[in-house]
């Protein structure tokens, strides 16, 4: 029946919407500051609906984002399936944080990605990142009480469950 | 398990180059998203392009036939010249062919992960693009094409860390190979001898050794030289002349042989 169906389509969508958030071109010197869109969005669902969203979504969308950005197949889909993981695992606690304490768990999150990325650049090209590589997280959590507002928001009108 | 299966990816990737057939596909099934991505662009081209006004369109038509013009009278000589050399070649009994069959493509203007240089443009497979392919813009050598779907596909810039591209010093005729740097405005000579015959300025050209750039065309000049190194090489760096970041239409290039034998 209509009125039963969970609707991850919503969950499918906003995480797509997050891949193009993530190759929408901007001006060149704040690319590097980019926000890490889809581990945001990861990160959200997976203390949100719990159920709906682990390791394997983690898993396909970071091969996915892999393959949009031309970085080393793997390379994303490693640091956001742990991430998903992670969140996962402590969906319980972490709902239960207030949003500074959540921001900080946010922080320490996405510097996994970047942690993983900067292991992946070192190996595969050879070239260091300047410091402000390290900054994109707290840009990220900067944004994320205005993410878990608006995909908040976005589930509980749509009635994604 | 996901994490295994994606350190194992990595590996396969890096190492072996063997998910080149998954990652096409899958580039296949996400390039609605490139296209959306696009589209602010386009439709901003567009908007210009409609609502500009009959003078502004007079005024570059009339640039754009003068500089039609000052190209033509450039070409009359050219021509004259390939002439000339094609009788002394002949005369040489050597076979070099200087036309190249060319194909303009536009960039799809997103952007990629800022420490690859990569772009992805608009025309693939479907127009006969091939991996290897030289890409230039309108002024200087740009990079190769490394990967092909139908309807797009990805070029490394010259100034990717991983990409080395064959060159010659046209003053000397001096030979060695350009490697990128990961810095969008640099390219590193690391085979040089602190001896040899260079200055800041030179400009560099492809060599065509290597079958994958065609001969001639420019590629960087000389920024810097620093010969004073214990390892008997100069440090020398050169600045790509293609606007490697700003160029918007991209000339992809068959070499004669390429030309009458693949395609």
């Amino acid at each position: 029946m209509a009125q039963d169906q969970n609707r991850i389509w919503v969950i499918w969508l906003s995480l797509l919407a997050a891949m193009l958030l993530t190759i929408v071109p901007i001006p060149t010197a704040i690319e590097v500051y980019r926000p890490q869109w889809l581990a945001l969005f990861l990160i959200y669902w997976a203390i949100a609906l719990p159920q709906r969203i682990s390791v394997g979504h983690g898993f396909l969308f970071g091969l996915l984002l892999d393959v949009l950005t031309g970085t080393t197949m793997g390379e994303n889909a490693f640091s956001l399936s742990l991430i998903t993981f992670i969140a996962h695992q402590g969906h319980a606690r972490l709902r239960s944080f207030p949003f500074s304490k959540q921001a900080f768990a946010v922080i320490a999150l996405l510097l996994i990605q970047k942690a993983v990325s900067f292991i992946a650049i070192g190996m595969t090209l050879g070239i260091t990142t300047q410091n402000y590589f390290w900054l994109t997280p707290l840009i990220g959590a900067a944004l994320w009480p205005s993410i878990f507002f608006i995909l908040r928001k976005t589930r509980r009108r749509m009635r994604v469950r | 398990m996901a994490l295994i299966a994606s350190l194992v990816l990595m590996v396969m990737d890096f190492r072996f180059h063997q998910l080149q057939y998954l990652r096409d596909s899958l580039t296949v099934v996400l390039h609605p998203l490139y296209l959306i991505a696009d589209f602010p662009k386009t439709a901003g081209n567009w908007l210009s392009d409609t609502a500009s006004t009959r003078q502004q369109l007079q005024s570059s038509n009339a640039s754009l036939k003068e500089e039609n013009l000052r190209l033509l009278a450039r070409l009359q000589k050219f021509e004259s010249l390939q002439a000339e050399n094609k009788r002394l070649r002949n005369l040489l009994d050597a076979s070099l062919k200087v036309d190249d069959r060319i194909l303009i493509a536009e960039i799809i203007s997103v952007d990629l992960d800022p420490y690859r240089h990569q772009v992805r443009i608009n025309k693939g497979s479907a127009s006969g693009v091939f991996v290897g392919q030289a890409v230039l813009d309108a002024d200087a050598v740009m990079g190769q094409v490394i990967q092909v779907t139908p309807l797009s596909s990805t070029v490394l810039l010259i100034s990717d860390a991983t990409h080395s591209i064959p060159i010659e010093i046209v003053r000397t005729g001096e030979r060695s190979i350009a490697i990128g740097t990961g810095k969008i405005g640099s390219l590193d000579l690391p085979h040089l001898p602190s001896h040899s015959d260079i200055e800041v300025g030179d400009f560099l050209v492809t060599s065509g050794l290597g079958g994958k750039f065609p001969a001639g065309y420019p590629v960087a000049s000389i920024s810097s030289i620093n010969r004073d190194t214990n390892s008997g090489f100069a440090q020398v760096s050169a600045t790509p002349t293609a606007y490697l970041e700003r160029s918007r239409q991209v000339l992809l290039v068959w070499r004669n042989d390429q030309n009458t034998a693949g395609n």
